[in-house]
């Protein structure tokens, strides 16, 4: 469905359905050079299952206009934005790397917002290869491979994809390439100048669920260890041999484990 | 954190799609002979059916060896996902139905495979889809043959018979121009000699029996998705309704929100090969796959025995010209050059001097070479077009399609190549006793 957030039109996948009055609503947020359809399986399923589902592309990303936004803060300022222009007064919301760090700001910066968190391969600090970086200054393809190369396992760089048919690399690559100008670097230094993470963390107070690939080489688990620390209420599930990419390599595995967690909305 | 490489070709022609089996440890890709897949419960059976979940519900849809095989050749092909069908035709037809339907139009080179040729020409008018056919060289005949309802360009990487070079930059780009994507059959060509997406093509298919295969023993298609094309953006959008609107037949769905880079792979599954049928069965999916394991060094067999035939041919008394696009005399060998730096395939056409009986005499006295109606197998083969790929062909058509009479084609196998040119001396030295 589109959006209209502050004069740019955004886009949300909804599960083509309509929002109904009365049913909680569950928002997924994508992570840098990524749209809402990382979440293809997870999203379709809460829509079919009792829930309104956003799965938003973010400002400047996928079919969203506007701009990418600069900092976490800003995306997590946007986020109760988009929720007031779709109805919606309260969320829960599931994020998957930049998106688990813009989800964890909304909850300390807007609590009144924000049932749940979900958060899929965060880490604080997130930190950024310098050659990835420059890469991404530069708008040079090697950014995307090397996002690549490093977000799958690497067994999963030789595929037996879940999805029937699907090269899941060669997918996600291609969802990369379509990214704008200059959004790539935006989004990576968003994610490495997020500073306040542990402070953040401290301020949720809603229940929190990580979920973090043992073999993730973009976010590695003992980087959300201080993350999961200053949480008050949060629950871990590790993905043994899961990379960064773990919608892609493991979507039942993380379906199941949003399930449980939202199993009774709060 | 060391940079990440990216995995090769010959490595992915091993490996790609295919783990373990996590049931028994099985190395090779086992055969999933099963029709159906017990759902563990029902709530998991109906997120299968609406697309929540990932995995197999009845092998017409998808099927795990099917699907290796899927993940190998997009792989391969550097594409995002692939649909194995029950042949090339089957994957054509599929590609076509799952853009376009009654009252569209499609522009295509005239140098087409008989049996392409056949389902454009003859048999899709018959379901309101025409064709127009245009010179595979001439830009400006591709151009003129846009309509306002073109939904599809259509070529091979290497025209058959005449070989015919497509140029894929150019053709690519002026599709895109009008909004249209460019499918290219690259049945003759493979990955390892070509990979049309790197050049601007969109869709991509095979007839997995020629050389993917390699032993002659199935009938397979694959059709791949490069994932680029943007349905509902630009010049294109408003054109494929199929993707980009809500589909009644599976709970309003829009192909290309479900998905930004593999609505047309989500449609063909969920509509064509659900609905038409032509699936692939395990055990082709499987033969296919070992036929892949070796494709490169096949491939690679294929082209220098080839060369070496060429070569023997060129200079032959009896033969009046031979259609190479490594031969400097071929019209588009300046453009091979950049297209097809491995080599130009194993599969070729010469024109035998003298008369009809003289090419029967030479076609009945090869002993190696097999007379039949196929290519791309390990042993050579030999066919003459216009009694039997093309005999459907008008005249005119023929000539058009650079075929004489006395046009041979020859698939060239992986045999001792000095074996191959005995064979074809012997036969053309009876030739010229006829």
């Amino acid at each position: 469905m589109r959006i209209d957030v502050d004069g740019t039109g955004c886009y949300a996948y909804t599960g083509s359905r309509a929002m109904e009055a009365g049913m909680p609503t569950i928002m997924f947020v994508h992570g840098a050079a990524n749209d809402h359809c990382v979440w293809a399986l997870q999203s379709r399923y809460f829509a079919h299952h009792g829930w309104n589902v956003l799965a938003v592309d973010l400002p400047g990303h996928g079919r969203s206009g506007g701009a990418a936004h600069v900092t976490v803060a800003a995306i997590a300022d946007w986020i109760p934005r988009l929720l007031d222009a779709a109805g919606v007064a309260r969320a829960a919301l599931v994020g998957h790397s930049l998106g688990s760090l813009a989800v964890l700001a909304c909850a300390a910066r807007h609590p009144e917002r924000v049932t749940k968190i979900a958060l899929f391969g965060p880490a604080v600090p997130m930190l950024v290869s310098d050659e990835l970086l420059a890469a991404a200054k530069a708008d040079d393809h090697a950014a995307f491979e090397m996002i690549n190369g490093w977000s799958f396992t690497a067994g999963k760089q030789l595929g037996g994809n879940a999805v029937p048919g699907m090269w899941m690399t060669g997918n996600a690559l291609r969802l990369m390439e379509r990214t704008r100008p200059g959004v790539l670097h935006t989004d990576l230094v968003a994610c490495q100048s997020y500073g306040q993470g542990l402070a953040d963390a401290a301020a949720v107070r809603c229940p929190a669920l990580a979920i973090l690939g043992a073999r993730d080489m973009m976010a590695p688990v003992k980087g959300a260890q201080a993350l999961l620390g200053a949480l008050a209420d949060k629950r871990t599930v590790t993905l043994a041999r899961t990379g960064h990419a773990m919608m892609a390599e493991q979507p039942d595995a993380v379906l199941d484990a949003l399930r449980e967690f939202f199993r009774a909305p709060a | 954190m060391s940079k990440p490489k990216a995995h090769r070709f010959d490595t992915l022609s091993l490996h790609a799609g295919a783990v373990p089996d996590p049931a028994t440890g099985a190395r090779a890709t086992p055969i999933y002979q099963t029709a159906s897949f017990v759902f563990p419960d029902t709530d998991h059976a109906a997120a299968l059916f609406n697309m929540e979940r990932a995995g197999h519900v009845y092998s017409r849809i998808s099927n795990p060896t099917v699907a290796v095989l899927e993940e190998r050749v997009a792989a391969l092909e550097g594409g995002v996902g692939a649909i194995g069908t029950a042949s090339g035709q089957a994957a054509l037809h599929l590609a076509i139905a799952t853009l376009q339907g009654a009252g569209s139009h499609i522009v295509a080179s005239r140098s087409l495979y008989g049996g392409s040729h056949n389902l454009l020409d003859y048999t899709l008018p018959r379901f309101g889809i025409e064709t127009t056919f245009v010179d595979p060289r001439d830009i400006d005949a591709w151009r003129a043959a846009v309509r306002p309802n073109t939904r599809l360009f259509f070529g091979e990487t290497l025209g058959n018979p005449g070989l015919d070079v497509l140029d894929i930059p150019r053709i690519a780009q002026l599709a895109h121009e009008h909004g249209l994507p460019l499918l290219v059959d690259s049945t003759f060509t493979t990955p390892w000699l070509i990979r049309p997406f790197e050049h601007g093509a969109d869709l991509v298919f095979h007839s997995a029996t020629k050389f993917l295969s390699g032993h002659g023993v199935v009938i397979g298609g694959v059709l791949v998705d490069s994932g680029r094309f943007d349905w509902d953006a630009g010049a294109a959008r408003g054109k494929f309704p199929t993707l980009t609107e809500p589909y009644a037949g599976f709970h309003d769905m829009v192909f290309s929100e479900e998905s930004t880079t593999a609505a047309f792979l989500l449609r063909a599954r969920r509509e064509g090969i659900r609905d038409f049928g032509a699936c692939m069965a395990p055990f082709t999916a499987f033969q296919i796959l070992q036929g892949i394991e070796t494709l490169p060094l096949r491939m690679h067999r294929h082209v220098e025995n080839t060369r070496r035939i060429v070569a023997f041919l060129a200079v032959h008394p009896l033969v009046a010209s031979v259609g190479y696009p490594e031969l400097p005399g071929h019209p588009d060998h300046a453009l091979a050059n950049v297209l097809l730096p491995r080599g130009c395939g194993a599969v070729f056409s010469f024109n035998l001097r003298g008369t009809r009986a003289q090419g029967r005499k030479f076609i009945e006295s090869l002993n190696l070479f097999s007379h039949l109606a196929n290519v791309g197998d390990a042993k050579s083969l030999v066919i003459h077009p216009a009694s039997t790929t093309h005999f459907r062909m008008s005249a005119e058509d023929l000539a058009r399609s650079g075929i004489t009479e006395g046009t041979i084609r020859l698939s060239i196998g992986l045999e001792d190549p000095d074996d191959l040119t005995e064979d074809l001396g012997r036969a053309l030295h009876a030739a010229g006793k006829a």
